[in-house]
C-alpha cells in the first residue's frame, strides 16, 4: 500500500481520505464523526511527546490518536 | 464453472467454514477488479465442479474500509452464481443488516448461522422457517468449528444453486450505485446551497488554541490556568464563609438557644453542639463550594476540558489510560460519583476498571471543605493557596502513581477519538442551575448523611455521660485506643482517628464531627485546632483524608458500575494501604527532619 498514513502528515498538510480499515467500532465512530472516502482532512497540529492529532474534517475538529490515525490512508497534498 | 461467493462480517468463523467447506483445497487465485488476492477452491458439489470464493469480512456494502471496497468490486466485475452469507448465529441482531442488505440488492444467497454450538449454549433459538420466509432466502443453522450442519448445508446450496440465476454485474453496479446515490444527493444539495468558505475563518477557537494548546507552554499554562482560579475561589470564598459563619452564630444565640432554654441539658448539648453546630459549620463550606462549581461550569462548558485531553493523553496513554481518563479525574474534583459514572463512555472494560481505580484520588469538593477549615485554621494566609495546590497536586500523584502501579492488570486497546468543539461561555442560566443543583445536593447529604453522623459521633464521644466528653474513657475514646498504634505514627490523635472512621461515610462530616467533638463552631473551633495540631500534623491527617477511602457513595458507585465486590473491595485496601504509607512517609519525614 503505496498511499500514506494520516499519522504521516504535518500540521498545516491538507489530504484527501482514501480507504479506512478500522474495526467495527471505530469505524462507526470515525463515519459518525464525518471521516469518508474522498472527504478532505486538514492536520491542524500534533501533541508533544508523540501525543495525539487535531485535525479537521468539514467544520467538525476531532482529536485522534496517532495509533488510530494509522488506520486511516490518505493521498497527500502539501500545504496550500 | 458456477461460483460460490462467501460474505461475512469480520470475525464470524467465515475462514474455518471456508476450511471445511473446501477441505482447505484454497488456491490463491486473480479476480478482474481488484488487486487484492482472494482465496478460491474448486470444489465438487452435487455433480459438478464449483468454484469458491472466501470475500473478505465486511460490515455492510456501503462501509468505506478496503475490505468493503474490495468486495464491491469483485461483485461488480464477476459472475456470481450464490452468495453464502455467513453470520454469528449469538449476534443476528446486529448481523441480519448484512443479509437484508444482500435480499434488497437482489443477490441470490443462502443464510447460514454459524456458531450453532455457541447459540445452543447462550440458549439463543431461531425460528428458521420465519426468518427465510421474511428474508426470501434459505435459512440453515451451522457449525464450522465442529462441521454440524453441513451435509444439510450442502444438499440446501446444491439446491439454491441450480434454483437461482446468477448475478448480472452490471445490474449490481447500477443497483449499489443507486444505493450511493444518497451519499451523493446529499453531497449535491449540501455543494449547491450551503456556502462554506474554503478555509475556515481563524476565529477566536483557533487563536485561542494556538495559544492554549502550544507544544511547549501548553500544558503548564493549563497548571497555570488551574492554580489561578483554586486562588480565585479561595480569595473570593473566604469572606463569604466567614459571613456565613456568621449568621450561624447569630442565628443560634439569638433564635435557638432562648427557644430550647426549657429542654434538659443533654438534649440541648445533642442538638446544639452536636446537630446545630455539626450541620452548621459544613453549611459554612456551601457558598465556597458553589462559588467553586460555577468556576468548574464555566471550565467545564468553556471546552477546555477536552484541550487538557489533548495535551494530557500522551501522558495518559504512557499510564495506560486516555485522555478521557483525565477529564474523568478533573470531574472527580467537583464529586468522584458522577465522575465514576462518566467513566461509562469508555468501552473496553479495562480501560474503565482502571480509571475507576484513580477517581477516588480526585480531591473532591466534601474532602475540599475539610481542607479549607483546616487550613484557614492552621496556615497563614500567604501560605493558604500554596498547601492547597500542593493537596491538588498530590491528589494528581496519587491517581497518576496507582495507574502505573496497575496498568499492566487493565490492558487496553480503546481507540481515543473524540470531537473538540469550539470555545463556548455557559449562559447565566446554565451557571446558576449548575449552582442550584449543588445546594439541592448538599442540603440532600445534609439531610442524610451529614446528621446521622454529627449525631453519632456526638453520641460516641459523650457516652458514657458521667465522664468527661470526648475523654479516653467514652465510647469513642475506647476506639481511638484501639486505633492508636495503627495512626499514631501518623501523626493522627485521639479524636481525630474517631472522626476518619466517620469520614468513610461522607467526607462533610469531618468538620461537622470536630464541631459536635468540641461541641464549637466557627472561629473557635479553629482556633482550638490551632493550638492542638502543628502543621505537620494536620498537613498529615489532610493527606490520610485525601487518600484513604472516597465516600460510601463513590463507594457504592464504584460497585454498582464496576458489578463487582472483589473491584470494590480492591478500591478500598488499595487507598488505605496508599494513604497509611504516604502518611508516615510525610509524617517521619517532617518530624525526622525536625519540624
Amino acid at each position: 500500500m503505496s498511499e500514506p498514513r494520516l499519522s504521516s502528515l504535518h500540521p498545516g498538510d491538507s489530504a484527501i481520505i482514501r480507504a479506512i480499515s478500522a474495526e467495527e467500532s471505530l469505524h462507526h465512530r470515525l463515519l459518525a464523526l464525518g471521516f469518508r472516502i474522498g472527504k478532505e482532512i486538514h492536520m491542524i497540529r500534533t501533541a508533544r511527546f508523540r501525543g495525539p492529532l487535531q485535525v479537521r474534517i468539514g467544520t467538525t475538529e476531532v482529536i485522534m490518536r496517532r495509533c488510530d490515525a494509522d488506520k486511516i490512508r490518505v493521498s497527500h497534498q502539501t500545504a496550500q | 464453472m458456477k461460483c460460490i461467493a462467501l460474505l461475512g462480517m469480520p470475525n464470524t468463523g467465515k475462514s474455518t467454514f471456508f476450511n471445511r467447506f473446501t477441505g482447505a483445497s484454497a488456491r490463491v487465485g486473480n479476480w478482474p477488479g481488484i488487486t487484492i488476492d482472494l482465496l478460491a477452491a474448486k470444489i465438487p458439489l452435487d455433480g459438478q465442479v464449483v468454484r469458491v470464493v472466501d470475500l473478505p469480512g465486511i460490515y455492510d456494502f456501503h462501509g468505506f474500509s478496503e475490505d468493503e471496497k474490495v468486495v464491491r468490486d469483485f461483485l461488480e466485475n464477476n459472475r456470481v452464481d450464490l452468495l453464502l452469507i455467513i453470520l454469528n448465529g449469538v449476534q443476528l441482531e446486529r448481523q441480519l443488516s448484512l443479509a437484508l442488505q444482500a435480499q434488497q440488492l437482489g443477490l441470490p444467497a443462502v443464510l447460514l448461522l454459524n456458531m450453532a454450538d455457541e447459540a445452543k449454549r447462550a440458549g439463543i433459538t431461531v425460528d428458521i422457517e420465519k426468518m427465510a420466509a421474511r428474508l426470501k432466502i434459505p435459512v440453515i443453522w451451522v457449525s464450522a468449528k465442529y462441521g454440524e450442519g453441513f451435509k444439510s448445508a450442502s444438499t440446501l446450496i446444491a439446491q439454491a444453486l441450480s434454483a437461482n440465476c446468477p448475478t448480472d454485474p452490471a445490474k449490481l453496479r447500477e443497483n449499489l450505485r443507486a444505493d450511493d446515490e444518497i451519499e451523493a444527493a446529499m453531497e449535491e444539495i449540501f455543494s449547491e446551497s450551503v456556502q462554506m468558505p474554503k478555509t475556515m475563518p481563524k476565529g477566536m477557537t483557533a487563536s485561542l488554541d494556538r495559544i492554549l494548546l502550544h507544544p511547549f507552554f501548553g500544558l503548564p499554562l493549563f497548571f497555570l490556568v488551574m492554580f489561578l482560579l483554586f486562588q480565585f475561589i479561595f480569595t473570593l470564598g473566604k469572606p463569604m464563609q466567614d459571613g456565613m459563619a456568621w449568621l450561624l452564630s447569630q442565628a443560634r444565640t439569638l433564635g435557638l438557644e432562648p427557644l430550647l432554654a426549657n429542654l434538659p441539658a443533654w438534649m440541648q448539648g445533642l442538638l446544639l453542639d452536636g446537630i446545630y453546630n455539626g450541620v452548621g459549620t459544613v453549611a459554612a463550606f456551601v457558598p465556597v463550594i458553589i462559588l467553586f462549581f460555577l468556576v468548574m461550569t464555566v471550565v467545564e462548558d468553556s471546552g477546555y476540558l477536552s484541550r487538557a485531553a489533548f495535551l494530557m493523553d500522551a501522558l495518559m496513554a504512557r499510564l495506560g489510560l486516555d485522555g478521557r481518563s483525565f477529564v474523568m479525574l478533573l470531574m472527580g474534583f467537583g464529586c468522584n460519583v458522577p465522575a465514576l459514572m462518566g467513566t461509562r463512555i469508555m468501552r473496553s472494560r479495562s480501560l474503565r476498571l482502571l480509571t475507576m481505580l484513580i477517581i477516588p484520588f480526585s480531591l473532591c469538593s466534601a474532602r475540599l471543605q475539610v481542607f479549607l477549615f483546616l487550613i484557614t485554621a492552621i496556615f497563614t494566609a500567604q501560605a493558604a493557596p500554596i498547601v492547597l495546590f500542593s493537596l491538588y497536586l498530590l491528589s494528581f500523584a496519587t491517581a497518576l502513581l496507582t495507574a502505573v502501579l496497575f496498568k499492566h492488570r487493565f490492558p487496553s486497546t480503546e481507540p481515543f477519538i473524540i470531537e473538540l468543539p469550539p470555545y463556548r461561555l455557559p449562559t447565566t442560566r446554565q451557571i446558576i442551575s449548575r449552582a442550584w443543583h449543588e445546594v439541592r445536593h448538599f442540603l440532600k447529604r445534609a439531610s442524610k448523611f451529614i446528621t446521622f453522623g454529627v449525631v453519632a459521633v456526638w453520641i460516641l464521644t459523650h457516652v458514657p455521660s458521667d465522664v468527661p466528653p470526648s475523654s479516653a474513657d467514652t465510647l469513642a475514646g475506647h476506639i481511638s485506643t484501639l486505633l492508636a498504634p495503627l495512626l499514631s505514627p501518623i501523626g493522627i490523635d485521639a479524636q481525630l482517628s474517631v472522626v476518619l472512621i466517620f469520614g468513610f461515610v461522607a467526607k462533610e462530616i469531618v468538620i461537622g464531627s470536630l464541631a459536635a467533638i468540641y461541641g464549637l463552631e466557627g472561629d473557635s473551633l479553629m482556633g482550638l485546632m490551632a493550638q492542638k495540631l502543628d502543621w505537620v500534623q494536620a498537613y498529615s491527617f489532610m493527606l490520610f483524608t485525601l487518600i484513604y477511602t472516597p465516600c460510601l457513595s463513590a463507594v457504592a458507585t464504584l460497585r454498582n458500575e464496576s458489578k463487582s465486590y472483589a473491584f470494590m473491595f480492591f478500591s478500598i485496601a488499595w487507598s488505605l494501604l496508599l494513604a497509611w504509607v504516604v502518611c508516615f512517609v510525610f509524617y517521619q519525614g517532617a518530624r525526622g527532619l525536625g519540624f
